[in-house]
């Protein structure tokens, strides 16, 4: 539709412009100028090309980092996912239940990032907390998330999915409630089985909102930082020491700038690409069949 | 005041929506603008309340040029075919909302809320809010805010089509009685022929981007000029017979003839094409002049004063319109009735050549 | 096959209903032949779709019994009474293609896929979506949309009938002719008890040979369509079918004459025997198509002044006054307009008395 011509409309724009100029595209810019020198202090660097993105590249322990990473998103996916579909299929429809349950679920979102991984820390210390005690004193199976690789692993998960599953729960459950109320009676009159319905009714229209708990979901769980840096810094050895935890230890605990900010660019491709990949394989799921 | 419109072209992206239109309002005039969706009657309301601008051409508003006129700056009310209300504010506050921008004091305000919910039967719902009335109480909201304002210019753009047909009937006799008592120029859209009879006043028939026709809604709807103005001005759609006219007689379809008379009889030789709206046609002879057409029936609309009786003749869709509820068997074989004297005669190019003669139609009271 | 039995039907959406407006069905007691067209019309929350769901079995009455061809199913799920249903809008798995759309009734109830197919293939030509069946159901037009929705209905061989909801709402003018007709063809071919829910009186007259007329939870008047604008048995019938609706006139009786302030008007006797037992508030109702309209005063004419005149193309609508009181004439096209002071006639056969909303005969 023509609008009026008004060009003092472009000044509502500036704003913005400004604040994405300074929130995204300054502090961009800057890490591409760390990234391609060699900088030794205040006023010293010298301008090195590609040598930091070739040296990363061929870093090894990045290469771990990033399996490391490709496999915990993937546990993410894989456990949030089905169980945030099945909370939101298990929560009532109507009644004062609704808000007990969704109030209840969106607990763990309320709280402080880093205050989770405090809390989760506690719970688990083997000499004190709850969990922690519980398993080795009470059930008797040897837990120490500080010692051995499996235990980091699986305290992480269960700290990922108790934090990150509602987030799953409250995009499902709109998606439900979305539905109208003749799909079902429908399905009912067509003899559909409740497994019918759940995969040629519901799953379908919940599509738009899973696809965008599933790439909100990957971004967060490629990008996490805060939660495993408390409870397990890393540790123990590298086992949990994701992308995220690794560059900061390259770029701030070893100060090393130009790697770190090679780093970081490759991160952020990785991000970019992934998303974009299972944004168009999302779109054309359950697409359904060929024409 | 007066609103011209002058040489208006509107064009979106390569699409021409509307060609060239030029219409004249005067105040305290009705006018119906009449076409089938899709006709471009939107586009027109939305240039004259000036929140589209045309691609080319001038709106004049007393002769004063306000193309590039901003809608806040002039005076314009429109009510859409959505009811398009306040949710969070209630009947009282929805209705005096035109009011309070314009910063009138609030015991006006208040004396015109009350005058105009009377005349348009809501005065008991002023606390309610627009969510707890039903589609026509909305409908009726949305128009008192339209009529409160005295806005010169009263746009209405097919505001009864989402109503149930009762509603929509007793509407359309209120809203012909508040339109009569109003100094704006008020212009309606419509795609029903009989709500633009209705509404009485002038009409303009528009099609495709087009203003085909424009005269006062009688004169039009017994005259229409063309065959294009006589499908856009019948309901049920009006029924054409291609035909020739030769030596003192005429021939349709493949065996209907009749005598050259009545209007027809100063026609020269040649094809032309006959319309008949359907309540010309009919299941019974009514004169000994009745021409007779042979054809099936395909379906019976009934909507309970009239029958529409829909039957093919040699491919051809009749639809013929008998008063009461008429029950007639699909597939049956029936005989059509029409008089010569109530046919439309339009050339090849689609012109109307001859019209029946109002004087024939209409009897004298006993 | 089926017929339809609804015994003394109650319902109410409220856990403990107190007064008559509390209840969304007031009682309805009612049989729909095997076999039948039958139309359920009214306005908008006059309870009609609660009826068709209490039918359908997606609601349980708070009373009364639903018996299909004499057995009691009212505690039973749609799934087990053999019944589909069109909604107002297409509800269609959007995932699947037209082809699947209609074999998936079949294939929950564990028909083998050769048998399918046959039913598939068979309902598709009927339904004219011979075309689209390997398309993907979402992309198609509406009233293909609805076709499909019907056919699922169709393809069962056990359904005994076929319940709709307002199922035109969503279609294109120009494409309802075309559906209208389609039903009708189908309602003939397959013979099945079809139960059409509308506001629109033209969709209820044209599909049904039965027509149920609802009115704050009830059902007033079940008749033909004919009945229905003829013979009106209740004030709504009179005012809902028919352009303009029914006139009405307050009055009293006296003799074999109703008197309407100073008029009188000659009813046949028969009538007038009955009005004059009669309680209540006593109207006197005649259509607007039947009321004559005379130049001069003849036989048991009463006088009237016009009002106004409504040209509506194919017919007028005079308003007049009589007595204090307005009613409307419609006459057509070829009758002159009368002007100023008329007399009017009231054919007696036309001419009906209502006590209360009620006819009396």
């Amino acid at each position: 539709m023509e609008k009026w011509p008004n060009n003092k409309a472009w000044l509502l724009v500036l704003p913005v412009f400004v604040i994405v100029a300074f929130s995204a595209i300054i502090p961009l810019m800057t890490v591409i100028n760390y990234s391609v020198q060699d900088i030794f202090g205040p006023g010293q660097s010298v301008f090195v090309g590609t040598e930091w993105f070739r040296e990363m590249l061929a870093d090894h322990r990045l290469h771990d980092a990033l399996w490391r990473q490709f496999v915990f998103s993937g546990l993410v996916l894989l456990i949030e996912m089905p169980l945030g579909i099945l909370i939101a299929l298990a929560m009532p429809k109507k009644g004062w239940g609704v808000a007990v349950c969704l109030v209840t679920v969106a607990l763990p979102l309320l709280i402080p990032w880093n205050t989770i991984g405090t809390i989760w820390m506690i719970f688990t210390r083997p000499d004190i907390g709850l969990f922690g005690a519980g398993m080795n004193n009470l059930m008797g199976i040897p837990f120490d998330h500080t010692d051995n690789w499996l235990d980091a692993w699986i305290t992480v998960m269960l700290m990922e999915v108790w934090h990150w599953t509602p987030l799953v729960v409250l995009m499902a459950y709109a998606g439900l409630r979305a539905i109208p109320e003749v799909y079902y009676q429908a399905a009912r009159i067509d003899g559909a089985s409740a497994w019918s319905t759940f995969l040629y009714i519901q799953l379908p229209k919940m599509r738009g909102v899973l696809t965008i708990a599933f790439l909100l979901r990957f971004m967060d769980s490629f990008l996490i930082y805060a939660e495993p840096f408390v409870l397990t810094g890393g540790g123990p050895g590298n086992s949990t020491t994701f992308l995220s935890i690794y560059l900061v230890k390259i770029a701030l605990l070893q100060f090393d700038l130009g790697p770190g900010g090679a780093f970081s660019l490759i991160y952020f491709v990785i991000v970019l690409l992934f998303c974009f990949i299972f944004y168009q394989a999302l779109l054309r799921v359950g697409k359904g069949e060929k024409v | 005041m007066s609103l011209v419109l002058e040489n208006i072209t509107k064009k979106v992206g390569r699409e021409t929506h509307l060609y060239n239109i030029n219409l004249e309002f005067e105040t305290g005039s009705r006018n119906v603008l009449l076409g089938h969706t899709l006709a471009g009657k939107t586009s027109l309301l939305r240039l004259m309340a000036g929140l589209d601008r045309p691609t080319s051409g001038r709106v004049l508003v007393s002769g004063e040029d306000v193309t590039g006129k901003s809608v806040r700056k002039r005076s314009v009310a429109m009510v859409y075919q959505q009811f398009i209300n306040y949710p969070s504010l209630t009947v009282y506050k929805n209705i005096a909302s035109p009011l309070k921008i314009a910063r009138v004091k609030k015991g006006e305000i208040d004396r015109r809320v009350r005058r105009t919910a009377e005349m348009l039967h809501i005065e008991e719902m002023l606390d309610r809010l627009p969510a707890e009335l039903s589609g026509g109480q909305q409908q009726r909201v949305a128009i008192a805010r339209a009529l409160i304002g005295d806005a010169e210019l009263l746009l209405l753009d097919e505001p009864l089509v989402n109503l149930d047909y009762k509603l929509r009937e007793e509407l359309r006799v209120e809203l012909h009685d508040i339109f009569e008592e109003r100094k704006a120029i008020v212009v309606y859209t419509t795609t029903e022929p009989t709500e633009a009879l209705m509404l009485g006043g002038n009409i303009a028939v528009i099609d495709e981007g087009r203003v085909l026709q424009t005269g006062l809604t009688p004169e039009v709807y017994h005259n229409p000029a063309t065959t294009k103005v006589a499908e856009v001005c019948s309901d049920p759609p009006i029924n054409f017979l291609k035909g020739t006219i030769k030596g003192g007689a005429v021939r349709m379809g493949w065996n209907i003839e009749m005598p050259l008379e009545h209007h027809m009889k100063s026609l020269m030789d040649g094809d032309y094409m006959f319309g008949v709206r359907s309540n010309h046609l009919s299941l019974s002879r009514n004169d000994k002049e009745d021409v007779e057409i042979p054809a099936k029936v395909e379906l019976a609309e009934i909507n309970g004063s009239e029958t529409f009786i829909h039957a093919d003749y040699d491919g051809l869709r009749l639809v013929v319109q008998e008063n009461g509820v008429r029950l007639v068997r699909i597939g049956a074989e029936i005989t059509i009735y029409v008089s010569p004297s109530s046919f439309f005669v339009y050339d090849e190019a689609g012109a109307l050549v001859a019209s029946p003669s109002r004087e024939a139609v209409e009897g004298k009271l006993t | 096959m089926a017929r339809i039995e609804l015994n003394e039907v109650v319902h109410s959406y409220l856990p403990k209903p107190k007064s008559e407006s509390d209840y969304a069905l007031k009682r309805i007691h009612n049989v729909w032949d095997d076999g039948g067209a039958c139309a359920l019309l009214g306005p908008s929350g006059c309870g009609k779709t609660t009826l068709l769901n209490i039918v359908s079995g997606l609601l349980t009455p708070s009373r009364g019994r639903v018996l299909y061809d004499g057995k009691d199913v009212t505690e039973l799920p749609p799934e087990k009474r053999n019944i589909a249903q069109v909604f107002q809008f297409p509800v269609l798995y959007d995932t699947m293609s037209v082809f699947n759309n209609l074999a998936f009734p079949l294939r929950n109830r564990g028909l083998s896929e050769i048998k399918v197919k046959e039913r598939v293939l068979e309902v598709a030509e009927i339904l004219d979506l011979t075309p689209f069946l390997n398309k993907r159901a979402e992309g198609l037009a509406a009233d293909a949309k609805q076709k499909i929705s019907l056919g699922r209905g169709l393809v069962r061989s056990d359904v005994a009938a076929i319940l709709f909801d307002e199922p035109l709402t969503v279609i294109d003018p120009q494409m309802k002719w075309y559906l209208r007709q389609k039903l009708k063809d189908i309602h003939e071919e397959f013979k099945l008890t079809f139960i059409y829910v509308t506001h629109d009186q033209v969709e209820a007259l044209t599909f049904a040979d039965q027509v149920a007329v609802m009115f704050e939870g009830e059902i007033v008047q079940i008749g033909s369509p004919q009945d229905l604008f003829e013979n009106p048995e209740h004030r709504f019938v009179g005012y809902f079918i028919g352009s303009p609706g029914m006139n009405f006139l307050e009055c009293t009786i006296e003799g074999n004459e109703a008197r309407v302030d100073g008029a009188g008007i000659v009813l046949d006797e028969e009538t007038a025997a009955k009005g004059r037992k009669a309680s209540g508030k006593l109207e006197l109702g005649i259509r607007p198509m039947y009321l004559e309209v005379h130049a001069r005063s003849g036989d048991g004419m009463v006088k009237a002044r016009v009002k106004g005149v409504e040209d509506l193309g194919s017919y007028r609508i005079v308003a007049l006054m009589l007595e204090g009181q307005t009613l409307k004439a419609r006459l057509p096209e070829d009758k002159p307009v009368p002007e100023g002071e008329v007399w009017l006639a009231f054919p007696p056969q036309w001419t009906k008395l209502f006590a209360d909303g009620r006819l009396i005969s």
